[in-house]
């Protein structure tokens, strides 16, 4: 009997604590800048697509939400002929962001995505590009990988070294 | 005008407040749990939410009034109306102010005994005529608790009678006026509370809803308007076992000297009955809902020796005319 008393009494002093409810439309709660919400592609500093479409991402995602095809310019970038998040299947996990060689797709801050019609939340690469750089500032791919590209030869990019004889036997 | 037309006009008045009221109650326990357990509650529809419960309504009665095949329709249909007029009915002998009254009866006590017997009937119909498993069940808990909840309820208010010498509710009231029942009285009025409680099946009684075990017990199968009757049943009860706690054991409407010409009587009696409605809420909160068996035992091997205890020292006490 008396536990129960003391429940009464203790329930009764919550009366003067404060609500913890944050009521939501109006006041939103702080999202930290590397919070898993909606997914975004990002570009290199020079304004070009990140992706180089190299299915990772797509492979890499537990739900299949992720669907994209490679295709190859002319001056030898790789780059999606077309990429699509279905955002109804996607659970926010971040395993597609953590399998991106090039940092080109990132989680984004913004978790409202609610549609009226389910179709609404099928992106396609013209909804998903960004024309910033995302959480990587200076990182280009291209810049980094040894790749050749048209107007830059194998080991002339900003981070890369001479490429190295295998065969060759001097150190 | 003729007596009966004043009588009607007052009956139309009363039913026109009582039932807004029990829709409020709604909302307003649903804001008074939130504060309790540190949310917000419902405070969308209008301002602070007063709406709510408008808006329940329309949605209520926006919903499709529908039978289950399988159900015994006559009955099924009944139940929620029985649960609703019981309670109803027990209003009508109950003094609010010294002019606001319905019914004189001289067996007013003995009248809303009878009112809340015949409740139960409401649910253990549902339960019946809902032919399915949760709702039998439901309803069983809901026979075995009213039924022995009802004995000591009786008893208890007994002692009350004794020292007013009456079952008339304005007559008890009056008995009051040097000094409440409820100095003399408290095992009485415990008793009788836990017993309304159990009565008008508010958690922590609320074993023939229990939702985490029956779902919602006696009323699984119901929806729209007739779930609505009992919740209505549900919520006049909380105000009538209110109203009835005031009534035997706080004076009524009367106020100790100073206080008596703040306020209308009819104010007092309203605030002293917001006090238990609360109090109702806040128990809802608190206490979590006992195992059925220690429900019955609680009610035989506590609850009825401690009624008939204080009846017997009430009676012995004014035999030697020490009350």
């Amino acid at each position: 009997m008396w536990s129960q008393l003391r429940t009464i009494w203790l329930v009764l002093k919550h009366t003067f604590t404060k609500a913890d409810t944050v009521e939501y439309p109006e006041k939103k709660p702080y999202l930290a800048p590397r919070y898993r919400g909606r997914i975004v592609l990002t570009r290199e500093p020079d304004g070009q697509e990140r992706c180089v479409a190299c299915n990772l991402c797509a492979v890499a995602c537990p739900v299949d939400c992720i669907a994209l095809q490679q295709t190859i310019d002319d001056d030898g970038r790789k780059r999606a002929e077309f990429f699509r998040i279905n955002f109804s299947r996607c659970i926010l996990c971040g395993f597609c962001e953590e399998a991106c060689p090039t940092y080109a797709i990132q989680l984004t801050p913004d978790v409202e995505l609610a549609e009226y019609d389910r179709q609404n939340l099928v992106y396609e690469k013209e909804h998903l590009l960004i024309d910033g750089v995302g959480k990587y500032p200076d990182y280009s791919f291209y810049q980094h990988s040894g790749i050749a590209i048209a107007k830059k030869g194998k080991g002339q990019g900003a981070k890369e070294k001479p490429p190295v004889d295998v065969k060759g036997l001097m150190p | 005008m003729p007596d009966n037309v004043i009588k009607l006009i007052q009956i139309t008045i009363m039913l026109a407040l009582l039932i807004p009221i029990a829709a409020m109650l709604v909302w307003v326990e649903r804001r008074l749990i939130g504060i309790w357990q540190d949310r917000l509650g419902p405070n969308r529809v209008g301002p602070f939410g007063v709406l709510q419960s408008f808006a329940d309504l329309l949605k209520i009665l926006g919903k499709e009034d529908w039978v289950p095949p399988f159900a015994d329709k006559l009955v099924f249909v009944l139940a929620p109306v029985i649960g609703a007029v019981c309670v109803l009915m027990s209003f009508a002998v109950l003094p609010f102010s010294p002019d606001i009254l319905i019914a004189d009866l001289n067996i007013g006590l003995l009248f809303f005994l009878a009112m809340a017997s015949l409740a139960v009937y409401s649910v253990v119909l549902a339960g019946w005529a809902s032919n399915s498993k949760y709702a039998l069940l439901g309803g069983m808990r809901a026979a075995a608790q009213t039924v022995s909840y009802e004995v000591f309820m009786g008893l208890s208010l007994m002692g009350v009678v004794l020292l007013a010498g009456s079952f008339n509710l304005t007559e008890i009231v009056l008995a009051q006026q040097h000094g409440w029942f409820i100095q003399s009285q408290f095992v009485g009025f415990v008793v009788f509370f836990i017993a309304g409680i159990a009565e008008s099946h508010r958690l922590p009684f609320d074993l023939p809803e229990a939702e985490t075990e029956l779902t919602a017990g006696f009323h699984t199968e119901y929806s729209g308007l007739k779930f609505a009757l009992f919740f209505l049943g549900e919520y006049l009860g909380v105000t009538l076992i209110s109203c009835m706690s005031v009534v035997l054991f706080f004076g009524g409407w009367l106020m100790p000297e100073p206080l008596d010409n703040w306020l209308p009587p009819f104010m007092w009696f309203v605030l002293k009955v917001s006090f238990f409605v609360v109090f109702f809420i806040l128990l809802r909160t608190a206490l979590p809902r006992p195992r059925f068996d220690q429900l019955l035992g609680f009610g035989w091997k506590v609850m009825l020796p401690l009624a008939l205890l204080n009846l017997l020292v009430t009676a012995l006490l004014s035999l030697l005319e020490v009350l």
